[in-house]
């Protein structure tokens, strides 16, 4: 009987997945490209681009990301000229789009953060090797300081990752019914919060559980230089453990 | 002041077709320090030029304003007779005129580093390729080809498929020398190139540096190795407090030093 009930609010949460990974991805991706951009503005030395970034990063990681929400799907359909705007208003009235706008907004200000740090992290001698050698700017960035702060940013920006994939939850509140707006449902259908959020907790755990091992996998293949030299390395479980 | 100095390089004559390098009245201030009070240096193809000094002398800033990792003040240089175009910046500092020029001359100037300085991230085969197909534009097969000979010269063929941080202190200077040599450099540069490596090692990369000196490559080598300054090179150069204390040839500079400075220093290293 519990069996069953378990089984048809797995399956029903399941059904909900596809919603919270398309949440996920496009904010996550919209996230990057804001944070990419953030970085090299915060990167390019002008005063204004750093006092801009640092106010960004202040508001956005400031602030819980349920405000930001509700702020951009409540409060901003509040002034005119946003909803008599063609582009502004198809975005902002649909609480997906809302949804992955909050969240690539938040996400972008602790990526930018996270990138700072790792390029600033990149050893200066090696970027002077690459000056002294006679690279051009452009290919002292693509051979030497991307791929050494690339590696240097994982490890954090994985874990920021899978703050969003807990982020997601949050689109409920908005209407949308991806898994935890599915759980809820069923909850309150069924007054039996105890299994359907296990049920929700459960498919959360084995999602950040294959992000985490994704991230390890992808963390490993990049880091050969930090593994022990090769002779040694059959010794060595080849991936480390994680979670 | 500087109206002087540009009208003291007019009058100069040209340097001639030996010459490699030719750097005329450099001066560097950090701050209110002034570490290089107008350093002259002449250096002719062939020639292995150690530059000794103590600590704080300006011996390392000297070679990284030559190839503009720092940028001098004042004064010229020259390499290969090319003269590197400077000009003023918005706050009255000096700096290149065209950074083209510049990394073009960069990659005549293969430099070695006291921390080797080796990229982490590629293996010593594509430490020695990199620059090679993306800076000098050469084809990949033949810069793989050219850089295993070069590892087969500096004796760590075997170690081509390493990780930097998986070798040695002395594996890796000479995979750095290697690395620099794979450009086929006109002048190469070694700052401190033995300061960081363990007693035990320092042998293996002094012995690869002599050989390059007796096939006649062009080095400016700033060093605290007397024994390389005085056997191998065919010119020594004594920095005292930023300026060019004594020059000379090694042989008659360690028997009879000409300064009372150079004299001190070298009784400390006899101690």
């Amino acid at each position: 009987m519990a069996f069953d009930f378990y089984v048809s609010t797995m399956w029903s949460v399941l059904k909900a997945l596809p919603l919270t990974l398309e949440i996920w991805f496009f904010g996550i991706a919209f996230g990057l490209v804001i944070a990419t951009g953030l970085t090299w503005l915060r990167a390019s030395g002008s005063k204004l681009g750093e006092y801009f970034t640092r106010a960004y990063v202040f508001i956005f990681r400031g602030s819980p990301l349920l405000v930001q929400l509700y702020l951009i799907y409540f409060g901003l359909s509040q002034f005119d000229f946003v909803r008599h705007s063609p582009i502004l208003w198809p975005i902002l009235r649909d609480p997906m789009y809302c949804t992955i706008v909050a969240m690539a907004l938040n996400t972008a200000a602790y990526e930018s953060e996270i990138f700072r740090g790792a390029l600033r992290a990149v050893p200066v001698g090696q970027i002077e090797a690459a000056k002294a050698f006679g690279m051009s700017a452009f290919t002292r960035f693509r051979l030497v300081t991307l791929p050494i702060a690339l590696r240097l940013a994982l490890p954090a920006y994985s874990t920021e990752i899978i703050l969003m994939t807990k982020a997601t939850a949050l689109a409920s509140v908005v209407t949308i019914m991806e898994m935890m707006g599915t759980a809820q449902k069923i909850q309150h259908d069924t007054f039996r919060p105890i299994e359907v959020l296990t049920c929700a907790g459960v498919i959360y755990l084995l999602l950040n559980l294959s992000i985490a091992r994704l991230f390890a996998w992808v963390e490993y293949r990049l880091s050969p230089h930090l593994r022990p030299p090769p002779e040694q390395s059959q010794q060595i479980r080849p991936v480390p453990e994680v979670l | 002041m500087s109206a002087n100095v540009a009208a003291a390089a007019k009058a100069a004559p040209p340097p001639g077709d030996k010459s490699a390098i030719s750097v005329r009245d450099m001066r560097k201030c950090f701050g209110d320090h002034e570490v290089l009070k107008g350093i002259s240096l002449e250096a002719h193809k062939g020639d292995v030029i150690s530059i000794l000094g103590s600590s704080g002398s300006g011996k390392s800033t000297m070679l990284r304003c030559i190839n503009l990792l720092e940028t001098p003040d004042s004064g010229e240089v020259r390499v290969d007779g090319e003269l590197i175009k400077m000009k003023q910046s918005r706050d009255g500092r000096q700096m290149p005129a065209d950074i083209r020029q510049v990394e073009r001359i960069r990659a005549n100037l293969a430099m070695v580093f006291q921390s080797f300085n080796l990229w982490s991230h590629m293996t010593v085969l594509e430490n020695l390729v990199a620059a090679p197909t993306h800076v000098l534009k050469r084809p990949r097969a033949e810069c793989l080809e050219q850089a295993e000979a070069l590892l087969k010269r500096v004796g760590i063929w075997e170690r081509r498929n390493y990780y930097p941080p998986h070798m040695s202190g002395g594996q890796q200077q000479r995979a750095a020398i290697a690395r620099a040599l794979a450009m086929n450099p006109k002048v190469m540069l070694f700052d401190e190139p033995t300061s960081a490596l363990d007693p035990e090692l320092v042998g293996e990369v002094l012995r690869v540096m002599r050989s390059l000196a007796e096939e006649g490559r062009t080095m400016l080598v700033v060093t605290h190795e007397m024994g390389f300054a005085r056997d191998v090179s065919s010119k020594v150069m004594f920095l005292h407090k930023g300026e060019v204390d004594s020059v000379g040839e090694p042989k008659e500079m360690f028997a009879k030093p000409p300064t009372p400075q150079f004299k001190q220093f070298i009784a400390n290293f006899n101690k």
